[in-house]
């Protein structure tokens, strides 16, 4: 097997606030391989986006990430200092953010933004890494680059400012993208058409993304593999088909029950009941355990360890639904 | 913006001629000036004739609207103390209030800015704490208090810069200036620090607000997420965005600077306008008084245009917004 791109182990990322410490992320372990697509699902405050954060280490105080290994191409970029981390964010690694209304600065035009982002890691003239910026803006389907890369953030509508910043996060051809939301802030159909792009370019540039969402539909069309999180872990793993089609963790069940196309029509939609636990009060045993139908003893004793499954799956469950009982 | 440029000096027309009532009436008010024009044992056929001369014999309303016919056609009208017109008299001086309402301006940015800057972008160390602190001082403290401590501290004890006066001056590009020597810089330090206090302080409020503010946008995380080094974040992303509110708090700010130089302009000798707006008031010179008020206006309003098109510079949308009007 070739080397993955991304190997996070045992990632824990605490906020150390006034009101105690509040684990966002607690022991999350996946991996990505190259020109792999992995979607992160969860709701919000399960974890998702500070996971992103951890890996472009951007978590800021009083956040930090206290234990776990997270290694990009075989290399650990989890202890490395500030300098050592910044030649890595935007050469191997990009992100792409949620809002594209706040990502670009309002005062700056285009081009000062995306040549920037060429000089900070290769020393090319600013003509070379200028021709750079009007081919990645042209990849990702923005009409007369050249023009438009000497205009300000506002004279672009969102879905245009989010290809905007996709193209900045391909300049380098980094190893892999992390996308924390891109498509929520924007119009549907907008957003097939990102959705279209991205899934073209990853496949052109072989780059490995995680795709972080709430969407399960979004992930469904895009990733290869998903992982479900709740309350800072990961619940469920596994190929898209395996884990939306017959899912093995009570929560994975509970969300793709609650998809409006899945429950009949004009029927009151199924939800899981309950609500997310604080993070910073988790339950000494399994923390869905509170909502989970299935709950039995052995769940509010201790934190059910994610075991692997044949086809490729892990799951963090006591109680799984098999195989028969989910079909 | 045609409209607008119109706009704003019919509102200036507007405060000049209010300016220009509460003036005449405000001296007409304090003081009867032939007693300061005529010697002290002269008759009273003498002061009657200085009376007569200059017109204060009629009733307020007729020197009221003579007064006014005069300032229509330009004419400020000569200074009872010094004889000479009294607009020019204002403008010999201006090129010295000028000059230290500018210094004191750069100061204001040169200190106020990266400390600001530091302030905003480490809101917990010890240091911030101390310059917060002292932008209170700044604050609160008054000017002519400030301004004898300086003098007291800098020229008395330590003797190390002159406590008063200007430097030699000559005539560059037309502008009167002395700050073309050391000997002018050291004069100029001490009034123009004392002048900018105020200013500095309102400068490091506004840039560490303004930096917390930014640091904390997704454009400052997206920057930092493309590699960028922590140098060109500060010094292009959030200066940059901060340096909207400061361009205009400082432009509207820099008319009250040549306003309130009177205060350190009289503490420390500075031969500027405002000196000569104190002794005129204490002599009961209408026209010097009247002159100065116009010319303060004048520069007001002038800076707020100013203000108004530099800041168009800066913020693109308000350039846009402009075109579509």
């Amino acid at each position: 097997m070739t080397q993955p791109v991304l190997e996070v182990e045992n990632l824990a990322t605490h906020f150390f606030t006034r009101d105690g410490v509040v684990k966002a992320v607690d022991g999350v372990s996946f991996k990505v391989g190259a020109g792999e697509v992995l979607g992160i699902v969860g709701e919000s405050g399960s974890g998702k986006s500070v996971t992103g954060f951890s890996i472009m280490g951007l978590i800021d105080p009083p956040g930090r990430v206290v234990s776990g290994s997270i290694r990009l191409a075989g290399e650990e970029i989890v202890a490395r200092d500030d300098e050592a981390m910044r030649k890595v964010r935007g050469k191997h690694l990009a992100m792409i953010f949620q809002d594209p209304m706040m990502t670009l600065n309002p005062v700056l035009r285009i081009d000062t933004q995306m040549i920037e982002a060429v000089l900070a890691h290769d020393k090319v003239s600013e003509q070379a890494a200028r021709e750079r910026c009007i081919e990645a803006l042209s990849m990702v389907g923005i009409p007369s680059p050249a023009e438009r890369l000497v205009a300000y953030p506002h004279q672009f509508s969102g879905g245009m400012r989010q290809r905007v910043a996709i193209a900045t996060a391909l300049l380098h051809r980094p190893k892999l993208i992390i996308a924390d939301e891109p498509t929520t802030a924007l119009d549907v159909t907008i957003q097939s058409q990102i959705l279209a792009e991205v899934q073209k370019l990853c496949a052109e540039t072989g780059t490995a993304m995680v795709w972080i969402t709430h969407d399960l539909s979004v992930v469904a069309g895009l990733a290869d593999r998903i992982a479900v999180m709740y309350a800072g872990r990961i619940v469920e793993e596994g190929n898209v088909s395996q884990v939306l089609d017959v899912p093995r963790h009570p929560y994975t069940r509970g969300l793709i029950g609650s998809v409006p196309s899945a429950n009949p029509l004009g029927a009151r939609l199924k939800q899981i009941p309950g609500s997310t636990p604080s993070l910073g009060r988790l339950p000494k045993g399994c923390s869905f355990e509170p909502r989970c139908a299935s709950a039995s003893e052995a769940c509010r004793a201790a934190k059910p360890d994610a075991t692997d499954y044949p086809d490729g799956s892990r799951v963090a469950c006591f109680n799984p639904y098999s195989l028969a009982r989910a079909s | 913006m045609l409209a607008f440029i119109i706009r704003r000096f019919a509102q200036a027309l507007f405060v000049v001629v209010a300016m220009v009532v509460i003036v005449f009436f405000g001296t007409n008010v304090v003081g009867d000036p032939v007693w300061m024009m005529v010697p002290g044992d002269a008759t009273q056929e003498q002061v009657e004739e200085v009376r007569r001369a200059f017109g204060f014999d009629q009733p307020v309303y007729v020197q009221f609207f003579r007064f006014l016919a005069d300032i229509a056609q330009g004419d400020f009208g000569r200074s009872y103390v010094h004889g000479g017109s009294a607009i020019r008299l204002i403008l010999d001086r201006m090129p010295a209030t000028l000059e230290l309402a500018v210094v004191a301006l750069i100061f204001a940015v040169i200190i106020g800015l990266p400390l600001g800057l530091f302030a905003g972008l480490k809101p917990d160390h010890p240091a911030s704490r101390a310059i917060m602190a002292g932008s209170i001082l700044g604050f609160s403290l008054p000017t002519f208090w400030v301004g004898l401590m300086l003098i007291m501290f800098f020229a008395v004890m330590l003797g190390w810069l002159p406590a008063t006066g200007r430097g030699p001056v000559t005539t560059f590009l037309g502008i009167e200036t002395s700050l073309h020597t050391l000997k002018g810089w050291q004069h100029i330090a001490l009034p123009a620090l004392n002048l900018a206090l105020l200013k500095i302080s309102l400068v490091i409020r506004l840039a560490r607000s303004g930096t917390r503010e930014a640091s904390l946008q997704d454009y400052v995380k997206f920057a930092r997420a493309k590699g960028l080094s922590p140098r060109r974040i500060v010094g292009v992303h959030i200066l940059k965005n901060i340096m909207i509110p400061i361009v205009t708090v400082l432009g509207l700010e820099f008319g009250s600077l040549v306003a309130f130089s009177v205060v350190t302009e009289t503490i420390f000798a500075w031969p500027g306008m405002g000196k000569l707006l104190l002794e005129s008031i204490q002599r009961l010179d209408r026209p010097l008084v009247v002159a100065y008020v116009m010319v303060v206006v004048l520069l007001f309003v002038t800076i707020n245009l100013i203000v108004d098109i530099l800041y168009s510079a800066l913020d693109p949308r308000v350039r846009l917004a402009g075109k579509s009007e």
